[in-house]
C-alpha cells in the first residue's frame, strides 16, 4: 500500500467512524435519557424509562409485529413476481437482456416519492382504478383500496421490485445452461429440473433479495403514511411521531435501538451472503 | 563482461508457499534468458521480482551493477511486456508509447522522433492513432513491444509474450523477436511454460520446478544432457528404464541382426516422415524414432527386433 | 413462457403509474382524475411557487455537492476495499460501510440528527443544522452506494494497466490520475449521478437533519401530498422523472462513446 493509499484510506476510516459508528453510539445513549423541555429535550443518561414505556405499552409491541408481518408478506410477493421476471430476462437473447434490466432499474433512479404518490392518484376513491372499474360496470360503490394495509404492501413491492429482481437476475444469467440440458437429457421434466437445479442454484440471490427487500420495509415510513390508513401500524411510523409530534427523543432512540436489534441478524445474513458472492 | 541484470539468493514467501525459493541467476548483455517451467514454478513471480512488483524476503536484484531490490518499478531502467499486454484503453497507440517517455520528462520532440522510431521498429508506424481495442492480437503485442523499447531499457522482461497469439502466429512472432533482439541488443528475460518457445527464443534457459533452480544451460546442453528425469522430461520425449538409464528415442536403432536388448513390435505410429515404434522389451515398452524419406517403414506389428544405441546417447539421470 | 408474461405484467406494474401521473400532468382539470382537455397550466402554476422554487433550489444545491463528496470519499473506500487485500479490519470496514444500504431511513436520520445535535452542545460556535448538515448527511448515506459501484468496477479491472504504468516510470500519483481515474471514471460518474439522484430524491433522513431555512424538494411535496392529490405535483413529477431518464440517457452515451 502506497502512502497516498494509507491516506485515503484513514480519512475514509474516519469519516465513517465520526458519521456512521458515532451516531449509533449517542442512538444509545440518548434511549438511556429521560425526556424533559428544552433544547435538546432530554436529560442525562441514567434511565430504563423508555424502554418500560416499551414492554409496558402494548402500541410497541403490536407496531413491530405489525412491521415484520407486513415487511414479510411484501417480501414473499416481491419475491413471488420478482422471481419470474429476473429468469424471464436472463432467458433472453444479450440483447433484449440489457434493454430489459435497464427498464427493470430505471424507476429506481426515479423519484421514490413521486412512485408512491403516482400511486395514491391510482387508489384514491375517485382514482384511476376505482373510475375503470366503475366506467366498466364491474363494481357499483368505490372500492377501499387507498389507507390499508393492502395499499401498504403493494408500495413495498412496487419500491423494492429492482431490489429483488437484480440479485436473482446475477445468479440466474450466471446459470450454465447446459445444466438444464444435461438434466432434461437425463430425464428430468422441465418442472423438476428447475426444482432440483435451477432453484437451488439461485438460492444466494433469493436470500440476496428478500433481505435487499425485508430489512428496509420493516422500518418503512414514507409508504405507510402515504398509502396507509390511520390504523396502519408501522414501527418507522411509530419513530417518527415520537420524534416530531411528541418530541420525546429518548423513546425514539429507544424505538430505533429495538429496532436495530431486530434487524441486526439479516443485516449480517445479507453481508456475509455479499461477501460469499463477491468472493466467488 | 559484466552481468545486466543479476540475481542473488532471492527468495519470496507468499503465505505458506515458498513462491521462488533461494533463487541466483545472471543475465549477460544482449543475451535471452529464458525461465522455463510448469504453471506456479515461480517464474512469473521471479520476473516481477525483477520488474520490482513484489520485493523479495531475501537476496538482491542488481541492474548494471546497481542494486535495485528496494526500488519501485518506476526507478529500475528494466521495461516489462506483460501476458495481457496492459495497453491503456483510453489511449491511442500513440500515447501508449508515448506514456514512458512523458514519465521521464522528455522534451516533446525528442519523445515525438522516440514514438516514431520506436512505433516503426515493430512496423507500427501506421497505426499510431488507432485505439487498442481496434487493433488485432498480433498488433497489439507490437505496440506493447514499442512500447517497452521506447524506454530504452537496459533489459526487457516478456511474461508469456506469445500466451495470447493464435498458434499460427506464434512461431513466426517468436523469430520477428529474435531478429528485433538482436538488432536492438537488449537483453531479454522471457518468461514461458512452452519448452519450444523457450528453445526458439532462449540462448540459456533456466528451469525452475517449485521456486527452485532445476538447471539452467543452453538449450542444447538441456536436451542432451539433462541433469535430471524432470528436466529430460521437459524436453522432448525420453526413455526411461526402472534403472535410470535415458536414451532419446531418435537415437535408438532397430535391427533384425541380433546384439542388444531384445523386443517385440507391439505398434506403430506412421508420420509421414517419421515412424515411432513401440517394442515391448522385458521390462519396458521402449518408443523407438526412425525416419525415413520417402521409404516404407520397414519393420512389422509382432515382429522381433533388436534396439541399440551408441554409449553417448544413453545417460543415467537421478528422478 | 409463463416467466415472460410475468414479466410484462411486472413491467407494466413499474411504468403504468408513472405514465399516469405524467398524462394528468396536462390534463386542463383541477379534479386530478377527470380529463376535460390538454393544458400546460400547471406547469406554469409549478415555476410560479416560491415555495416550491425555492426548495427545489436547495434540494440541488445539496444534491450537487453532497454527491460530488460521496464521489471522492466512496472512490476512496471502494478502492481500497478492492486493491489493499486482506488489511486489518477489512470486514468491519466492508460491513460499516454497507450499512447506510440497507439500514432503515428513519434509524439513520435520527442517528445523524443527534450527532449533529451532540457536536452543536459540545461546540456551540458550529453554525445550526441547515444547508451544512443535509450535505454531510447525505454524503455519509450515498457514499456507500459510490464505494460498492467503485468496488466492482476496481476489481473488474486487471492490475496489469496500473503495473504497466508503474514499470514505464509513472510515480503512484501519475498512475492514479492518468490510468486509474480514467479507468474509473464511468462507475464515478454512475457513482456520482446515483449519489445526486438519491440525495434529491431523500425525505426521511432530509426531514430529520434540516434546518427550519432549509426545506429541501422532497419535504414540500410530501407535505402537499398528506393533503392530497395535486396537479402542480403532477407536473413537479413529470419534470422530475424526465430529468432524471434524460441524466440517464446522456451518461449512458457518454460512458458508450468513451468505452469505443
Amino acid at each position: 500500500m502506497t502512502g497516498a493509499g494509507k491516506g485515503a484510506l484513514t480519512a475514509v476510516w474516519l469519516w465513517i467512524a465520526l458519521v456512521l459508528l458515532l451516531p449509533f453510539a449517542i442512538v444509545l445513549k440518548i434511549s438511556f435519557a429521560t425526556s424533559q423541555l428544552g433544547v435538546p429535550p432530554y436529560g442525562p443518561p441514567v434511565s430504563f424509562s423508555a424502554y418500560a414505556a416499551l414492554i409496558h405499552d402494548n402500541l410497541y409491541l403490536n407496531a413491530y409485529l405489525s412491521s415484520l408481518r407486513t415487511a414479510f408478506v411484501a417480501t414473499v410477493i416481491a419475491l413471488l413476481l420478482g422471481y419470474p421476471m429476473a429468469y424471464a430476462i436472463a432467458r433472453c437473447s444479450q440483447r433484449w437482456r440489457s434493454i430489459l434490466l435497464l427498464l427493470v432499474v430505471l424507476p429506481f433512479w426515479t423519484s421514490f416519492l413521486i412512485r408512491i404518490y403516482a400511486w395514491i392518484g391510482l387508489l384514491r376513491p375517485t382514482g384511476l382504478v376505482n373510475t375503470v372499474l366503475e366506467s366498466l360496470g364491474l363494481i357499483d360503490a368505490p372500492l377501499r383500496l387507498i389507507n390499508t394495509d393492502g395499499a401498504v404492501m403493494l408500495g413495498i413491492v412496487y419500491t423494492y421490485l429492482p431490489f429483488m429482481v437484480l440479485p436473482l437476475y446475477a445468479r440466474l444469467e450466471k446459470l450454465d445452461p447446459a445444466l438444464l440440458e444435461a438434466a432434461a437429457d437425463l430425464g428430468a421434466r422441465p418442472w423438476r429440473a428447475f426444482l432440483k437445479i435451477t432453484l437451488p442454484l439461485s438460492h444466494p440471490g433469493i436470500i440476496a433479495g428478500c433481505l435487499l427487500v425485508f430489512i428496509p420495509a420493516v422500518g418503512e415510513f414514507v409508504i405507510p403514511e402515504l398509502l396507509g390508513g390511520p390504523d396502519t401500524l408501522m414501527i418507522g411510523k411509530v419513530l417518527w411521531s415520537e420524534f416530531f409530534t411528541n418530541r420525546n427523543w429518548p423513546m425514539s432512540a429507544a424505538v430505533a435501538v429495538i429496532l436495530l436489534a431486530l434487524l441486526i441478524v439479516p443485516i449480517m445474513w445479507f453481508q456475509s451472503v455479499g461477501h460469499r458472492e463477491a468472493r466467488s | 563482461m559484466a552481468p545486466i541484470l543479476s540475481v542473488e539468493g532471492i527468495s519470496k514467501r507468499f503465505g505458506v508457499t515458498l513462491a521462488v525459493d533461494n533463487v541466483s541467476l545472471s543475465v549477460g548483455p544482449n543475451e535471452c534468458l529464458a525461465l522455463l517451467g510448469p504453471s506456479g514454478c515461480g517464474k512469473t513471480t521471479l520476473l516481477r521480482l525483477m520488474a520490482g512488483f513484489e520485493t523479495p524476503d531475501a537476496g538482491a536484484i542488481m541492474i548494471d551493477g546497481v542494486d535495485m531490490t528496494r526500488k519501485p518499478p518506476y526507478a529500475r531502467p528494466v521495461n516489462m511486456m506483460f501476458q495481457s499486454y496492459a495497453l491503456f484503453p483510453h489511449m491511442t497507440v500513440e500515447d501508449n508509447v508515448a506514456f514512458g517517455l512523458k514519465q521521464d520528462g522528455l522534451p516533446a520532440a525528442d519523445r515525438l522522433a522516440r514514438v516514431k522510431e520506436a512505433l516503426a521498429a515493430v512496423e507500427m508506424e501506421a497505426f499510431a492513432p488507432r485505439k487498442p481495442h481496434q487493433l488485432s492480437g498480433g498488433q497489439r503485442q507490437r505496440v506493447a513491444l514499442a512500447r517497452c523499447i521506447a524506454k530504452r531499457p537496459k533489459a526487457l522482461l516478456l511474461d508469456e509474450p506469445m500466451a495470447a497469439l493464435d498458434k499460427h502466429l506464434r512461431e513466426r512472432t517468436q523469430l520477428e523477436l529474435l531478429v528485433l533482439r538482436r538488432r536492438l541488443g537488449i537483453s531479454f528475460v522471457v518468461v514461458t511454460h512452452d519448452q519450444d518457445e523457450a528453445m526458439t527464443m532462449a540462448d540459456r534457459i533456466v528451469v525452475m520446478e517449485s521456486g527452485k533452480i532445476l538447471q539452467a544451460d543452453t538449450p542444447r546442453a538441456l536436451y542432451e544432457r539433462p541433469g535430471s528425469q524432470a528436466v529430460a522430461r521437459f524436453f522432448g520425449d525420453i526413455n526411461l528404464w526402472p534403472s535410470g538409464l535415458a536414451v532419446r528415442p531418435e537415437r535408438i536403432a532397430l535391427s533384425r541382426a541380433p546384439g542388444g536388448v531384445e523386443g517385440t513390435v507391439t505398434d506403430m505410429i506412421y508420420r509421414g516422415t517419421t515412424t515411432t515404434y513401440l517394442v515391448q522389451t522385458h521390462d519396458l515398452v521402449v518408443r523407438v524414432l526412425s525416419a525415413h524419406a520417402g521409404d516404407a517403414p520397414q519393420f512389422q506389428k509382432g515382429e522381433k527386433v533388436f534396439l541399440s544405441w551408441p554409449d553417448d546417447a544413453a545417460r543415467t539421470l537421478c528422478p | 413462457m409463463t416467466a415472460r408474461v410475468i414479466l410484462g405484467f411486472g413491467l407494466a406494474f413499474l411504468y403504468l403509474p408513472l405514465l399516469v401521473v405524467m398524462g394528468y400532468s396536462f390534463n386542463a382539470s383541477r379534479l386530478v382524475t377527470v380529463w376535460t382537455g390538454f393544458s400546460t397550466q400547471w406547469y406554469f402554476e409549478l415555476f410560479a411557487d416560491r415555495q416550491i422554487m425555492r426548495a427545489a433550489g436547495i434540494s440541488f444545491i445539496v444534491a450537487f455537492v453532497s454527491a460530488s463528496v460521496a464521489t471522492v470519499l466512496g472512490m476512496a473506500a471502494g478502492y481500497a476495499l478492492a486493491r489493499f487485500g486482506p488489511f486489518r479490519g477489512r470486514a468491519i470496514f466492508a460491513g460499516l460501510l454497507a450499512m447506510p444500504l440497507v439500514m432503515p431511513e428513519v434509524i439513520t436520520g435520527l442517528a445523524l440528527l443527534l450527532l449533529f445535535v451532540a457536536a452543536q452542545s459540545a461546540m456551540p460556535w458550529l453554525p445550526g443544522r441547515g444547508v451544512g448538515t443535509l450535505i454531510i448527511a447525505h454524503a455519509s448515506l450515498t457514499m456507500a452506494y459510490v464505494a460498492v459501484i467503485v468496488q466492482a468496477r476496481v476489481a473488474g479491472m486487471a492490475r496489469d494497466y496500473e503495473e504497466a504504468a508503474a514499470d514505464l516510470g509513472a510515480k503512484p500519483a501519475a498512475v492514479f490520475l492518468y490510468v486509474t481515474l480514467p479507468l474509473i471514471a464511468p462507475a464515478l460518474v454512475a457513482g456520482w449521478l446515483l449519489a445526486f439522484v438519491l440525495s434529491l430524491d431523500d425525505l426521511v433522513i432530509a426531514s430529520f437533519t434540516s434546518g427550519p431555512q432549509s426545506t429541501t424538494l422532497p419535504m414540500v411535496v410530501f407535505s402537499s401530498v398528506r393533503l392530497g392529490v395535486s396537479p402542480k405535483i403532477n407536473a413537479l413529477a413529470t419534470i422530475l422523472i424526465l430529468v432524471t431518464f434524460a441524466m440517464l440517457v446522456v451518461a449512458g452515451l457518454l460512458s458508450r462513446r468513451r468505452s469505443k
